[in-house]
């Protein structure tokens, strides 16, 4: 383009009809965002949301206490104690999760043998103090309660690919 | 009862107040409604929804935003020189506002009809710039006072060609004053007769200095939020901060107003046969306030060298020229004497 032109189109805001054309075409547009609260995007069957310790059909904890997941954490946030249930099986005593630390890896689920400690699609758990967020035994344990079906499916619809 | 409002001065006085009233509220209440189309059309050209819950399609945003102002803590600045602190966003709001004095809506409506209302209506709104360099400087702190000084140069370069523009206007019509301004404007051809076509190059130039000087994108260099935060806006909160954005506001539908009146010929129908009136005038102004908030969408924010040559080297050589086109096409009736259309003198 030769300096006449160019200074020709300057002159004559030739960059702002276009953008102005541009803008206009867009504004009629489907919106790309969605209703937030009301309308939720589509999440992957591997979503790594909050935490949830699962159990068995008949109500059985999953969790051995091998501790595969404790070692493998980078983020160092959890904490694991374990002794012998009175009928002689190795279960926890305390099963921490620091959610002020967890970097939502997914190290912990793909660590674990029985598929006990996952991390299911629910990403809305804010909480109003820090001290809501140290999640414990019994909160983990709810969540695997609360989310079962939905992290169920997500398990099964990612099975072919591992 | 109309003798009392004609021939007393304590009903002449309140017959005023009155007629105040009559223009604040409702530019006010409209104002709420402009800050909320702004937000949307800058939404949809980025394809996003904008406001949309608080009320109908979020209609009553603006309101939910006022009653968050007004009821949050207002923070002084250690340091900061309170008197002028508190001055500056009123400064700001009133000056936006006294201008509306002189604007006329309708064949006659108008608060006063001085005969150099155009001169008025900049020399107040030049006084605007007081309200920002105050604010900069009495927050006693960097940032503000970096965006009051930028904004300083800023307003008063364009001002400068607007003065320039507005004379080209002054010559044409042999009259300072709104409505002889939009008389002039008036034949028998509908919108071909208004100024935007003998004016056209000027029309554009003005919107763009109108950009400059009311501190909107892509002029928003006292702002500029990636730089200096808010700029002169920074340690402002809560009703002071809503008396910033209240006049800065107030300001762009002034601008509006202007244009629609000089160049569009206000409250004249654009269309032969039909009748004159005060909506014809509002919706010009919707449109021109349209493509203020286009114009925020869809350009990024200019550097300050390229503001300052922009204004200096091109719109000041540009409009002084035309001024001096004008002068000679409106003496000797080029153009079948377009530029020349007296109605009072000549």
């Amino acid at each position: 383009m030769t300096d006449y032109t160019r200074h020709a189109k300057y002159f004559l805001l030739q960059d702002f009809y276009q953008g102005m054309k541009l803008g206009i075409k867009y504004m009629f547009k489907p919106k790309a965002t969605i209703n937030y609260p009301h309308e939720k995007g589509p999440l992957s069957p591997r979503f790594r949301g909050e935490h949830a310790l699962r159990r068995y059909a008949n109500g059985e904890e999953r969790c051995i206490a091998c501790k595969l997941c404790e070692a493998v954490c980078p983020a160092q946030a959890i904490t694991i104690d374990a002794e012998p249930r009175d009928d002689g099986s190795r279960r926890t005593t305390r099963y921490d999760i620091d959610m002020t630390k967890c970097i939502y890896c997914g190290f912990c689920q793909e660590a674990c043998p029985v598929d006990a400690i996952v991390e299911g699609p629910n990403f809305e758990f804010s909480t109003e103090t820090r001290e809501e967020l140290y999640y414990d035994k019994t909160k983990l344990l709810e969540n695997g309660d609360r989310w079962e079906a939905e992290i169920a499916r997500n398990l099964e619809m990612d099975a072919p690919y591992r | 009862m109309a003798d009392f409002f004609f021939n007393t001065t304590l009903g002449a006085i309140l017959l005023i107040i009155g007629q105040i009233f009559l223009i604040v509220i409702p530019l006010l209440l409209a104002l709420a409604f402009l800050m909320y189309a702004d937000r949307k059309i800058w939404a949809s050209v980025q394809l996003r929804r904008g406001p949309n819950v608080v009320g109908v399609y979020g209609l009553l945003q603006s309101f939910a935003d006022f009653g968050k102002y007004i009821v949050k803590e207002i923070v002084v600045p250690a340091g900061a020189d309170r008197p002028v602190f508190f001055m500056a966003p009123m400064v700001s709001l009133v000056m936006a506002l006294v201008a509306w004095a002189v604007i006329p809506f309708n064949d006659g409506w108008v608060l006063s009809d001085i005969n150099v209302a155009i001169l008025f209506v900049f020399a107040v709104s030049s006084l605007e710039v007081y309200g920002v360099i105050m604010g900069g400087w009495a927050s006693n702190s960097k940032y503000p006072f970096l965006g009051s000084l930028r904004s300083a140069a800023q307003m008063i370069s364009y001002e400068v060609s607007i003065g320039l523009i507005i004379i080209g206007v002054i010559i044409s019509t042999g009259s300072m004053n709104f409505s002889g301004i939009v008389a002039a404007q008036d034949s028998n051809y509908g919108l071909l007769s208004w100024y935007w076509l003998p004016h056209f190059p000027m029309l554009i130039l003005f919107f763009i200095s109108a950009l400059a000087e009311t501190n909107r994108p892509p002029f928003d260099l006292p702002e500029a939020e990636s730089e200096l935060v808010a700029g002169y806006q920074v340690e402002y909160s809560s009703t002071p901060f809503l008396l910033f954005m209240i006049g800065e506001l107030v300001a762009v539908v002034l601008m509006c107003a202007l244009i629609s009146l000089m160049f569009f010929g206000g409250w004249l129908s654009p269309i032969p046969g039909l009748p004159d009136g005060i909506f014809w005038m509002i919706a010009k102004m919707g449109l021109v306030f349209f493509f203020f908030s286009l114009i925020k969408a869809i350009t990024p924010r200019y550097r300050y060298d390229q503001l300052m040559r922009l204004g200096w080297k091109v719109f000041l050589p540009f409009s002084l020229f035309w001024v001096v086109f004008v002068a000679f096409a409106a003496k000797f009736e080029w153009f079948w004497g377009i530029y020349a259309r007296y109605t009072v003198g000549g």
